[in-house]
């Protein structure tokens, strides 16, 4: 357990490192005066000029090297200073916390709807495969992959906001705000896990202890709940893990989208004012919620897991 | 643990779909896309004001006229050198102390220090006098001066909102004081109680930034929001049949505009410039893309009454004119029929930026409309500040731009920065004319309405013959409307969103 831990500790220092130097690098190499480029994410394009990008480089410091720049980013690391955002100048801890809550709170909504929607759906089309419900789900599940989710959230709120009048449309000052981007992001990974379980209860249903579970005389949903259940929670757990990539992904796209003041937004408006210092704070933040959250995975792996248990 | 899970995301979507679904309440909210970027007046500033949390001490009237504001008046020395302000009596700010000459002094003096208009202009020193007179002396005679002061980034705050020379706190004078701010995408305000001007019908309002066009328009629809700035021209078609929004529109003094580098080999000859002018189909481009009529005639839109010249020859379409012109200057069309001179194509690279979502669009129809006559056109869509820097290292060759000549009410200040002898840069690049800077410099020191008319007219026909920029479209805001309110305004020159004159419908 304690290598377990060490070991996740080590890889945490690792992509801590390993995102700090290549989104620096990547933010460098992006085309465009640095200055710039900061003056119009300051000013606004209105205002962006060559007066601006003056001040904005004196101020910053923007002549120094970049391997200068890159050896204070690590130095101040060290010290768990993430430094200063370019753009809005106050400090990338404050501005990452701010977001940060607001994405925890839209991703564990997101994951926790598409548990409440997939699985179970999963489970009753794997029971009878081949059913009007296996189909359905299949051709849904196609469907909502398919398409692009910032689609997936407008055909939403025209649903929920305009037709039915039942949910508000975009902002976050209020608890309703939350449902229509979690729902966004929860269909699309609802759509994968539940062909997931549905595998996955198929493959519990035709093994023999199953089988002898109900030849010793329980009925369906006893032998479910008894055999069934944390077999199938395994592989659903197991493929949370990848899904994250997804979420992240969505994140992005559909804060924009809901005006949710999240940290994919907040990365996306630091790439386009080349922000860096605010680039490689949400980048690092990120990277380490992955290795947390697959160590978490893998804990959650090792409760379910019925063979380890035993 | 499943049932657990399932239980406790039903208590959490069932407590929080107990929300009122519509703004069913007293709060106005408004939806707009600017991002609240920082506290300083030059990054936010004009959000600030638009919300009617601070004021300046000049402010304009419908048609950009300055009028008396946190200044009640003014008056200038005979040799122009030196201005008066006497401060309106009995003004506070937000946190109870009264509005002082040396305070008002301090604030632009730091302001000044800025990048903004009015560190362009020609200030030697800017000091109280007494406790009601602010008085800025000038190196030489500027009559706009005036409304530089109404800049946004010229906003008066407390002496409790700064340290140094940063902006800690926003504690203006207007009828609205911040109460939450969440940057970059929202804030509140709430009325207060002794507003030293006429008090408000609102008691209560939000600004949330929404940085897409149709989310914007979705909200006006669902009634999230009440009031919504800036639609995009197809949800303006959707929202015109809806009849839970009214729409509200005005001309407002920003262009379409291509900036041309003069100093290039193929466009520095007048003729290649009036070339592509003639083969823009402006009157096709606005009905297709704007989707209302908006072809720019000439620089400055109708509602920039003082430098719309009504009179002016308008800029036509005339491919069979460009081609002309074009073959005057020796270019021939070759094999794929784009023109080669010397063998070289007749082919640039026009840069844009998405930050204005139809700026693209337009771009890829002036493509289309310039390979009629031969001329070629990469599209480099990208960052806005590619433009001023491109300027800058002399590498752009076409800009398109959406140019505001109200960033104070009158665009002089507009037309010095982007228009003076070294030209600017979101304005002319390697072009100037002795007759159109003489008349631009005499504009900055007359005082005589009539004489300043002539002097206008002469720079803008000028302008209209030696396109240093190629006008194209002139725009028009949208702003949607709920039908609970009553006495909402647009107001042309950006500055506000009108929640002074609105109330709740009865």
């Amino acid at each position: 357990m304690i290598k377990a831990i060490f070991n996740r500790l080590l890889q945490a220092v690792l992509v801590a490192l390993l995102v700090g130097l290549l989104t620096f690098v990547m933010a460098r190499s992006l085309p465009g005066d640095l200055a710039y480029r900061i003056a119009a994410g300051r000013y606004g394009y209105d205002l962006v000029g060559s007066a601006a990008a003056a001040k904005v480089s004196a101020e910053l410091d923007l002549g120094q090297s970049a391997l200068a720049a890159l050896g204070r980013w690590f130095m101040d690391l060290v010290r768990l200073d993430l430094g200063t955002s370019l753009v809005t100048g106050a400090p990338v801890i404050d501005e990452i916390s701010h977001h940060l809550g607001h994405t925890i709170k839209l991703s564990a909504a997101a994951i926790l709807l598409s548990l409440l929607i997939g699985p179970p759906l999963g489970i009753f089309a794997g029971l009878r495969p081949g059913g009007v419900l296996d189909r359905g789900l299949l051709l849904v599940s196609t469907a909502l992959r398919a398409l692009p989710q910032f689609v997936v959230g407008l055909i939403l709120i025209i649903v929920f906001g305009l037709m039915l009048q039942l949910l508000p449309t975009a902002g976050h000052d209020r608890g309703g705000h939350l449902i229509l981007p979690a729902l966004t992001l929860a269909l699309g990974l609802a759509a994968v896990s539940n062909r997931v379980a549905r595998d996955a209860m198929l493959s519990v249903s035709r093994s023999p202890y199953y089988t002898f579970g109900r030849t010793k005389g329980l009925s369906g949903w006893q032998v479910f709940l008894r055999h069934g259940l944390r077999n199938v929670a395994v592989p659903i757990v197991t493929y949370l893990g990848i899904q994250f990539v997804y979420l992240v992904e969505g994140v992005v796209v559909v804060e924009t989208l809901f005006a949710w003041p999240g940290i994919g937004h907040a990365l996306v408006h630091a790439i386009f004012g080349r922000d860096v210092p605010v680039i490689q704070g949400t980048a690092l933040v990120m990277g380490l919620m992955f290795v947390a959250l697959n160590a978490l995975v893998d804990a959650l792996c090792h409760l379910t897991d019925p063979r380890r248990a035993a | 643990m499943f049932k657990t899970l399932l239980m406790a995301t039903t208590s959490a979507l069932l407590l929080s779909s107990v929300s009122p679904t519509l703004a069913a309440d007293d709060v106005v909210d408004i939806a707009a896309p600017f991002e609240i970027t920082g506290l300083d007046p030059a990054r936010s500033g004009d959000i600030f004001l638009r919300m009617s949390i601070v004021e300046t001490l000049v402010e304009a009237d419908g048609e950009g006229k300055p009028i008396p504001a946190l200044a009640r008046e003014w008056t200038m020395s005979e040799d122009g050198l030196i201005w008066r302000f006497s401060l309106e009596p009995g003004v506070k700010f937000h946190d109870g102390t009264a509005l002082e000459a040396a305070a008002v002094a301090n604030v632009l003096n730091i302001a000044r220090g800025k990048p903004g208009l009015l560190s362009k202009a020609p200030i030697e020193a800017i000091a109280a006098d007494g406790d009601d007179t602010v008085v800025i002396t000038l190196t030489r005679p500027f009559t706009p001066l005036v409304a530089f002061l109404a800049e946004s980034r010229a906003q008066i705050l407390a002496p409790a909102a700064y340290q140094g020379a940063d902006v800690k706190s926003i504690i203006g004078t207007g009828p609205y004081k911040l109460t939450s701010l969440e940057a970059p995408q929202k804030l509140a305000v709430e009325r207060v109680a002794d507003y030293w001007g006429e008090e408000p019908a609102i008691e209560k309002a939000t600004y949330l930034s929404v940085g897409r066009a149709e989310t914007r328009a979705l909200m006006a629809e669902s009634g999230d929001a009440d009031y919504v700035f800036n639609l995009d021209p197809a949800s303006r078609t959707r929202l015109s049949k809806s009849g839970k929004v009214e729409l509200l529109s005005v001309s407002i003094p920003r262009s379409v505009l291509i900036k041309v580098n003069a100093g290039h080999d193929f466009l520095k000859d007048v003729k290649a410039r009036q070339a592509l002018s003639l083969a823009i189909d402006r009157e096709g481009l606005a009905a297709a893309i704007l989707r209302y009529p908006a072809s720019a005639t000439q620089l400055f839109p109708p509602s920039l009454g003082l430098w719309h010249d009504a009179d002016l020859a308008p800029l036509a379409y005339g491919p069979e004119v460009a081609t002309s012109l074009l073959a005057e200057l020796g270019w021939k069309p070759g094999d794929d029929g784009i023109l080669e001179r010397d063998g070289k194509r007749f082919a640039l690279t026009l840069t844009t930026y998405p930050d204005r979502p139809e700026l693209p669009l337009i771009a890829a129809v002036l493509q289309d409309q310039l390979k009629e006559i031969g001329v070629e056109l990469a599209i480099n869509s990208t960052n806005s500040s590619e433009v001023p820097a491109k300027h800058q290292d002399g590498s752009l060759e076409l800009a398109l731009m959406a140019r505001n000549f109200a960033l104070v009410p009158d665009p002089i200040g507009t037309m010095l920065s982007d228009y003076g002898p070294k030209g600017g840069d979101w304005g002319a690049m390697n072009w100037s004319n002795p007759d159109f800077d003489e008349a631009l410099d005499e504009l900055t020191h007359i005082t005589d309405p009539s004489a300043g008319e002539s002097l206008r007219q002469r720079a803008v026909s000028i302008m209209q013959t030696e396109l240093p920029v190629i006008p194209v479209a002139w725009y028009q805001q949208t702003v949607a409307v709920s039908s609970e309110l009553e006495g909402a305004t647009i107001d042309p020159f950006e500055r506000s969103f009108g929640l002074k004159t609105m109330r709740w419908a009865q």
